[in-house]
């Protein structure tokens, strides 16, 4: 049995299918990522591992242990961060990293040395003495993460916690957080909306989407391999280019690998594509070339090539170019399903 | 054609440019203060310098003529073991009605605020005490406490806890339960209304946490709820001191003070000796004993509401 497995999962609220039928399996260690636009029932999902919400329907199991049915949260092993950090406002950051254990009825010298330890794996020792107040942003977040470790958890439970930091110690903060979650080895459970976010740290990723998950696998695998025409367009931006094929097929190519033909070798095997060009916009390390087909495909279907600056063949709006993809970069969808088909030649 | 809208915009630009009243928010925001104003300077303001003023003063309700007479009403009461009785029964009543209160108003607060059926029946019937006046309050509750129809009574007596009879207003221990009793009933609904607005200011992320944190029922109550509701328990229990201590009517319509005066509060006893005995300025006196307490109240309510403006 994996770590955490959700068997069949349901939560209805009301009409509203919040999960409507998840399977997972998370493996010992790893950190996977719930990824999902909002509303797909990500966090309700996180939330029932937490036993903050209880489910519909369906089976929790931490550890071997069956936890859904009324096992409160303090039991269940989990320490959970939060997007807001909930710190709680009139203690000082030590008190804050203290609480869990002083919930336990751990001893005085017990809890000063676990706090100490906790702090100084995240470098805020210095401020223990500090109301949430008196901290950034980034600070804050390393006291939610200290009191999260305290306690030892079994499973880590991550909602959005790198949401609320500027964009630029975000990328810093993933970094380090990646690594302290290999250091500790403690299996992980992230929620993000953000695939960039998603791609960076998981070692696998659960794409979601109203209620049921689309799609599990590595990052590469859901970028290249796509299960469906949902999980194609919600990773990659520009997502990737779908167009209406032959009757009952949708076909699929990353802007990255629609490129000028003149790019590839002549024994390459590609697929042609005649390109009108509407735009092109420069964005310093590529090209981003916005057109319409001019093709036996219906010819006002919108697409985007993302050429890397390296490739300096002249692109004018207004003109029509030859375009092409590798056949292996080529992905086939059911029109009517949007699953992936097996790949073929087009 | 490009001239025309032209000409349009710019007449109409020129409409607006004319200045109202209400665009001169200087001028605006003196009128708007002003029945206020006058309110708190005609029905405030000065019977608080005439009080004063009256205080030091041999006046009585008969006539109008005014002389000094200095310190000599406040000696008067000072010797007055009647005085003594009436401070004291203001600051005892204020206190343990106001303890019960808090304690009360916060316990109903956490079941109001879970849901369930007919939870708005219960916030509005909870609520009705605050509505209702005073006099009709004090009707029904003299009803309650009565010597002969007592319901109390006649309920602990059925229910085999009551041996003796109560006579609640001929006893002045009594008296004073069923007065503080009274308070309770009239100042719990609306500190609670005031606590339940505090709850609903937690936010939940931090109750969340404090439950996947590991704290149980106790621990959560006093370590992360009270904790966080102290800013507006402060500002309902500043409220209900306020009302409490200077209360006339519930003592007034219960016991009038008795039995032999043992009830008095400050603001009875001034209405008793001031108006009813005439003499003005010994009333006055005792009256503004109130003084030093509500200035004391009035300055915390405003550091209260000046550090929830600033946000620290």
């Amino acid at each position: 049995m994996a770590y955490v497995e959700i068997r069949n999962l349901q939560k209805y609220f009301g009409e509203v299918r919040a999960v409507d039928g998840v399977n997972l399996a998370v493996e010992e260690g790893e950190l996977i990522v719930l990824l999902g636009p909002s509303g797909c029932g990500k966090t309700t999902l996180m939330r029932m591992i937490a036993g903050l919400e209880q489910p519909t329907a369906g089976e929790i199991y931490i550890a071997g242990q069956r936890v859904d049915e009324d096992v409160p949260p303090r039991a269940r092993g989990i320490a959970m961060v939060f997007q807001s950090y909930a710190l709680y406002p009139h203690k000082t950051a030590y008190d804050n990293i203290a609480f869990p254990l002083e919930a336990l009825r751990r001893a005085r010298s017990f809890i000063r040395d676990a706090v100490q330890k906790a702090a100084g794996m995240f470098g805020i020792g210095h401020l223990l003495g500090r109301r949430p107040r008196q901290l950034s942003g980034g600070e804050r977040q390393r006291v939610a993460l200290a009191r999260a470790v305290v306690r030892s958890p079994r499973v880590f439970l991550f909602d959005e916690p790198l949401s609320n930091l500027d964009a630029k110690l975000r990328a810093v903060a993933r970094f380090e957080l990646k690594q302290f979650q290999r250091q500790l080895g403690t299996t992980t459970i992230y929620v993000t909306h953000d695939q960039v976010e998603a791609m960076g740290l998981g070692d696998r990723i659960a794409v979601m989407d109203r209620g049921k998950v689309r799609q599990v696998g590595s990052p590469q695998q859901v970028y290249e391999s796509p299960a469906d025409t949902f999980v194609a367009t919600f990773l990659g931006s520009p997502p990737m280019n779908l167009v209406e094929w032959s009757g009952d097929t949708i076909l699929g190519f990353r802007p990255e690998n629609f490129l000028p033909k003149a790019v590839f070798g002549p024994d390459d095997g590609v697929v042609s594509f005649r390109l009108r060009v509407r735009e092109v916009e420069h964005l310093g390390a590529s090209r981003l070339v916005y057109g319409m087909l001019e093709e036996r495909a219906r010819t006002d279907q919108p697409v985007i090539a993302d050429l890397p600056v390296t490739i300096r063949a002249p692109i004018a709006e207004g003109e029509v170019y030859d375009f092409a993809v590798a056949r292996r970069a080529l992905r086939r969808f059911d029109a009517r399903t949007g699953l992936s088909q097996p790949d073929g030649a087009a | 054609m490009a001239l025309r809208n032209e000409a349009s915009a710019m007449a109409t630009l020129a409409v607006l440019r004319h200045r109202t009243l209400a665009d001169r928010e200087d001028l605006l925001g003196r009128l708007m203060l002003a029945p206020a104003m006058a309110y708190v300077l005609l029905l405030v303001g000065a019977p608080l310098v005439l009080a004063v003023l009256l205080s030091f003063s041999s006046a009585t309700a008969g006539n109008l003529s005014f002389s000094w007479i200095g310190l000599r009403n406040f000696a008067t009461i000072v010797a007055d073991p009647q005085f003594h009785s009436a401070l004291s029964n203001t600051v005892v009543f204020t206190l343990v009605s106001q303890a019960l209160v808090i304690v009360l108003a916060t316990a109903a607060a956490f079941v109001l605020d879970a849901a369930f059926v007919g939870r708005r029946l219960v916030r509005f019937l909870i609520l009705l005490p605050w509505a209702a006046p005073v006099s009709l309050a004090a009707m029904a509750w003299t009803w309650i406490f009565d010597s002969t129809f007592s319901v109390i009574n006649w309920t602990l007596k059925v229910a085999g806890f009551l041996h003796g009879w109560f006579y609640w207003f001929g006893d002045p221990g009594l008296a004073k339960i069923a007065i503080v009793t009274v308070h309770v009933w009239r100042t719990f609904p609306f500190a609670t209304v005031v606590v339940l607005a505090g709850m609903a200011s937690i936010p939940r992320d931090i109750s969340e946490a404090a439950v996947i944190d590991g704290a149980g029922f106790w621990r959560k109550l006093f370590q992360v709820d009270l904790p966080l509701l102290l800013p507006i328990v402060t500002v309902a229990v500043l409220f209900g001191v306020v009302f409490t201590s200077t209360d006339l009517g519930i003592v007034y319509l219960l016991t009038r003070g008795g039995p032999y005066n043992s009830t008095h509060v400050l603001a009875s006893l001034a209405f008793q000796r001031g108006i009813l005995g005439a003499d003005l300025g010994q009333g006055a006196a005792i009256a503004l004993f109130l003084l030093p307490v509500l200035i004391v109240v009035a300055v915390a309510m405003l550091r209260v509401a000046r550090r929830t403006e600033v946000g620290t």
